[in-house]
C-alpha cells in the first residue's frame, strides 16, 4: 500500500530553515509560513478570514493613520528586538494625536537565507507586543529579496486610530508659557542598541526603552483633554523633537540641563561615545506640551502611569521669531540645542 | 558621573567666574587663544562666554585636526578609496569634509566606494585581518594624541606580517602650529591679532608634555596655561591666565595635572619616534605649507605606508574663495566674520572644515551659540 497521504504538507522546519525564494513567491511554500507562523502568531478574526484586506466597521469621528518602517541592527537588542519595535513605533505614532489605535498592517521584507528560527522569534514578539497593546495585527504582506539585498529582515507597519471628541493634538499647537514635560529619562533605546554594535561592543545593563504608549497618552488626555502637543522622541532625540515642533509651533524654547533626566549609566556611555543624550533615541518616551496651568495636573496624572513615574517638567515654551531651541546649561551659561546635524548612530528603529 | 561631574560643577564655575572678574584689570583686553578644538568644544557647549567679562576674549586656535586637513589630503583619502578592491578605514569626524569636484568620503561612499567608520586604528586593523583579500587603508589624521595608536597599528601590522594593511598618514604637530601662528604676520608685525596667552593642550600635552611649550613662553614671552576639557579646567585656565599677565609673567602652567606631567608618556614618544619622522612640509589649512609640521612614516616601515604602497602623489587645492576656515583658523577672524557662514555653510552643507568637525571653531558657533549673533524677542526666565 503506497503511504501516499494525499492532504499532508510537511510542516515548515522552525528550528534549522532558512528563508528562501520560494517564502516570497506567491506558491504553497508561501502560503504555508503565513498558515504555520503568521497567522498562529497573530490569530484574529481578520486574519482566519482569509482575505487580502481586513473589513471592519468604521466608528464615528476623526481617524488617523500613521506608518513605521523599522530596519534596525542588530535585529535583537537589550529589552527588545525589532518585532516588539515595530509595534510600538506604530502604535505610538497613532497615539501622539491623541487618538486610541485600533487596528496595525504589518509588511515583512525578508532576505533570503534569513534563519526561520529567528524569524519565529520575531513573530512571536510582534505578536505579543500587539496582544498586550490591544491592538490586532488584522493585515499583512510578506515579499523576499534575493541575499546580499536586505539585512535579514525590514517590517513596515501602519496603523490607524481614533481621536476622541475635543482631544486636539497637534505639532503646530505648542503656545509661549507651555511647560515642556518628559515622560522619563532620555537615550535608554539608542544606548542599548549601541551596546550591541558588533564594532563597538561595551557591557551595560541598559535595556533598550520600547513600549506602546497609548495607555498613557490615553490617561493624559484623560486627565487634561486640552493637551497642545505630543511627540515621541525617536530618532534625533529630544533635541530634535524640540526643534520640529518649535519650527511647526513658530516658537522658541527653553529647557533647563539640571531638570533633564538621564539614567548615569546612559550619560556615562554617551561621554565616553561623545554622543550628546538630548540626541540619542528614545522608543518609549513622549515629550508634551500644555499651558502652565495644566502642567501640575498633566504631571501628575503621567507620574501615576508606570510608564511615565520619571515623568519632569524641562522648560518652557517661549517667543522666539527664529524658532531656536536654547538650554540652560548646569554649568551657568546658555547654549543653543540645535538639529541633529548627519547621523548620530544610524540604523537605530 | 564621578570624575566628571565634578569638573562641570555650576556652583564651583560662578565663584570661578567671580574670581575672573574681579581680578581682570578694567583697564586692558586679554586676548587669550585656545589653542585646541576640545576646548573650543567645550567652551560653546557650556556656554563659557556667558561667564567671563567682557575685556576676558576667547580667540579660537587651529587645533582641530580635521579643520587643518587641505582639500588635497581629503582628495587623496577619495582616491585610494575609489580604488577597487580597497577598503578605506576612517574617523567618523572625516566624512562630510568637503573635496575637490563636490565630492566628500560621505559622498564617495554612496557612489560605491568602500569607506567603514572606525573609533580607533585597533578597528582598521580588524578590518584588515577579516579581510585577507582586500587591501585596507587606515586614513591617520589627528594630533599627537592620536598618533601613538596609529604606530601601534603599524608596529602590530609588522609583527604580524599584515601586508594588505597601510596607512595614509597624516599625523601633525602641535608646536609647530603654535610657532607658525606666533610667527605669522599679523601676530607678529601688524599686530593685527592681539594674542595675550594660551590655553595649551589637554590631550596632546598627556603624551609630550609640558615642556615643548616652555620656548614659546620663553621666546614670545606668552604665558601657556595647559588646561583639561572639562569646562571648570577651562575657566581654571583662564583665572591662571589672567593672573600671569597681571604679574607680568609668561610661564607655561599646567592646570591638568591630573594626566600631564612636564616630560609626558615616554612609552608613547618612544612609540612615536620609532615608527615615525618629521616629514618635510606639509600643508594645513589656513597656514600653508608649514616646515616640519607632520609626521611621515619611516623607511623601515614602508610597506605600512600607503603613499609609496600607491604612489599617492599629493596636488594643492586652494579653497573655496568666500571660505574664511583659513583666517578662521590662524585666529585672524571669527567665524560670524565670513560672509557664508551660517547662510551657505551650514553643518548639513559644509563649505569649509571648520563648519564639519564638531570642535571646528563655525561648526561650534552655529550649533550652540548662533541665537546669540540675533535679538530674541523675549526668554522666559
Amino acid at each position: 500500500m503506497s503511504g501516499v497521504r494525499p492532504d499532508y504538507v510537511r510542516p515548515v522546519d522552525f528550528k534549522h530553515g532558512r528563508v528562501d525564494m520560494s517564502h516570497g513567491s506567491g506558491g504553497r511554500a508561501m502560503a504555508q509560513l503565513i498558515d504555520e507562523l503568521f497567522l498562529r502568531a497573530f490569530d484574529n478574526e481578520w486574519l482566519r478570514a482569509g482575505n487580502d484586506s481586513a473589513r471592519f466597521a468604521v466608528p464615528a469621528g476623526r481617524m488617523v493613520i500613521a506608518t513605521d518602517s523599522h530596519v534596525v541592527s542588530p535585529l535583537f537588542f537589550p529589552g527588545g528586538d525589532i518585532g516588539c519595535l515595530s509595534v510600538h513605533g506604530t502604535i505610538n505614532d497613532v497615539a501622539m494625536s491623541g487618538a486610541a489605535p485600533l487596528y496595525l498592517a504589518a509588511t515583512f521584507v525578508l532576505e533570503e537565507g534569513f534563519p526561520l528560527a529567528d524569524l519565529k522569534r520575531i513573530v512571536a514578539s510582534m505578536a505579543s507586543a500587539s496582544r498586550a497593546a490591544g491592538v490586532p495585527v488584522v493585515t499583512g504582506d510578506t515579499k523576499v529579496v534575493e541575499q546580499g539585498k536586505g539585512d535579514g529582515v525590514f517590517i513596515t507597519t501602519t496603523g490607524i486610530g481614533i481621536v476622541p471628541e475635543g482631544v486636539d493634538i497637534a505639532g503646530d499647537h505648542a503656545r509661549p508659557g507651555d511647560a515642556i514635560i518628559v515622560s522619563g529619562t532620555l537615550g535608554d533605546h539608542g544606548v542599548a542598541i549601541m551596546s550591541q554594535r558588533e564594532n563597538l561592543s561595551f557591557e551595560t545593563a541598559i535595556e533598550s526603552d520600547t513600549a506602546a504608549l497609548h495607555g498613557l497618552v490615553g490617561a493624559m488626555v484623560a486627565a487634561v483633554p486640552g493637551i497642545h502637543c505630543l511627540r515621541d522622541p525617536t530618532r534625533g532625540g529630544l533635541a530634535t523633537t524640540l526643534n520640529e515642533i518649535a519650527h511647526q509651533s513658530r516658537c522658541g524654547m527653553l529647557i533647563r540641563e539640571q531638570d533633564l533626566p538621564v539614567k548615569p549609566q546612559v550619560s556615562a556611555a554617551c561621554e565616553f561615545l561623545g554622543l550628546d543624550p538630548l540626541y540619542v533615541a528614545n522608543e518609549g518616551k513622549l515629550v508634551a506640551m500644555a499651558s502652565a496651568g495644566d502642567a501640575a495636573t498633566l504631571l501628575a496624572a503621567m507620574r501615576a502611569h508606570p510608564l511615565a513615574r520619571g515623568a519632569a517638567i524641562i522648560g518652557e515654551v517661549i517667543e522666539d521669531p527664529h524658532h531656536f531651541v536654547q538650554m540652560q546649561t548646569s554649568f551657568g551659561g546658555r547654549r543653543n540645542v540645535d538639529w541633529l546635524t548627519g547621523e548620530q548612530l544610524p540604523r537605530i528603529c | 558621573m564621578k570624575y566628571i561631574d565634578e569638573f562641570r560643577d555650576g556652583a564651583l564655575a560662578q565663584r570661578l567666574a567671580a574670581a575672573i572678574a574681579h581680578e581682570a584689570l578694567p583697564s586692558r583686553t586679554y586676548h587669550l587663544m585656545e589653542f585646541c578644538g576640545g576646548h573650543t568644544h567645550a567652551i560653546s557647549r557650556y556656554g563659557i562666554k556667558d561667564l567671563l567679562p567682557a575685556n576676558v576674549q576667547m580667540i579660537h586656535g587651529p587645533g582641530c585636526p580635521v579643520c587643518v586637513l587641505p582639500i588635497g589630503r581629503i582628495d587623496s583619502a577619495i582616491e585610494l578609496a575609489s580604488r577597487p578592491t580597497l577598503i578605506l578605514a576612517t574617523y567618523a569626524d572625516t566624512m562630510r569634509v568637503p573635496a575637490s569636484k563636490g565630492l566628500s568620503l560621505l559622498k564617495a561612499k554612496a557612489r560605491g566606494a568602500d569607506i567603514r567608520m572606525v573609533y580607533s586604528s585597533a578597528d582598521a586593523l580588524r578590518i584588515a585581518r577579516e579581510n585577507p583579500e582586500r587591501e585596507v587603508v587606515f586614513f591617520a589624521i589627528g594630533f599627537e594624541t592620536t598618533t601613538p595608536p596609529t604606530a601601534v597599528a603599524i608596529t602590530e601590522a609588522s609583527a604580524g606580517r599584515l601586508s594588505n594593511f597601510s596607512v595614509f598618514c597624516n599625523h601633525v604637530l602641535t608646536p609647530a602650529a603654535i610657532a607658525n601662528i606666533l610667527e605669522s604676520p599679523e601676530v607678529r608685525e601688524l599686530g593685527t591679532v592681539p594674542l595675550d596667552g594660551f590655553i595649551g593642550p589637554a590631550h596632546v600635552s598627556t603624551v609630550i608634555g609640558s615642556q615643548p611649550y616652555e620656548y614659546f613662553a620663553e621666546e614670545y614671552q606668552r604665558p601657556v596655561v595647559i588646561a583639561g576639557f572639562e569646562p571648570l579646567d577651562v575657566m581654571q585656565a583662564i583665572l591662571m591666565l589672567v593672573r600671569q599677565l597681571n604679574e607680568g609673567r609668561a610661564e607655561v602652567e599646567n592646570e591638568f595635572t591630573r594626566a600631564v606631567t612636564r616630560d609626558g608618556n615616554a612609552k608613547a614618544k618612544a612609540l612615536v619616534a620609532e615608527v615615525f619622522e618629521l616629514r618635510r612640509s606639509f600643508e594645513w589649512r589656513g597656514l600653508g605649507e608649514v616646515p616640519y609640521s607632520a609626521l611621515c612614516i619611516k623607511e623601515k616601515y614602508r610597506a605600512f605606508d600607503a603613499e609609496v604602497r600607491y604612489g599617492v602623489e599629493y596636488r594643492a587645492v586652494a579653497d573655496n574663495k568666500a571660505c574664511e576656515c583659513g583666517a578662521i583658523l590662524r585666529g585672524v577672524k571669527k567665524p560670524t566674520d565670513c560672509k557664508v557662514f551660517g547662510t551657505v555653510c551650514t553643518p548639513e552643507n559644509p563649505i569649509g572644515s571648520c563648519m564639519v568637525s564638531s570642535e571646528g571653531a563655525c561648526a561650534a558657533h552655529y550649533t550652540y551659540g548662533r541665537f546669540k549673533d540675533v535679538p530674541v524677542v523675549a526668554t522666559a526666565a
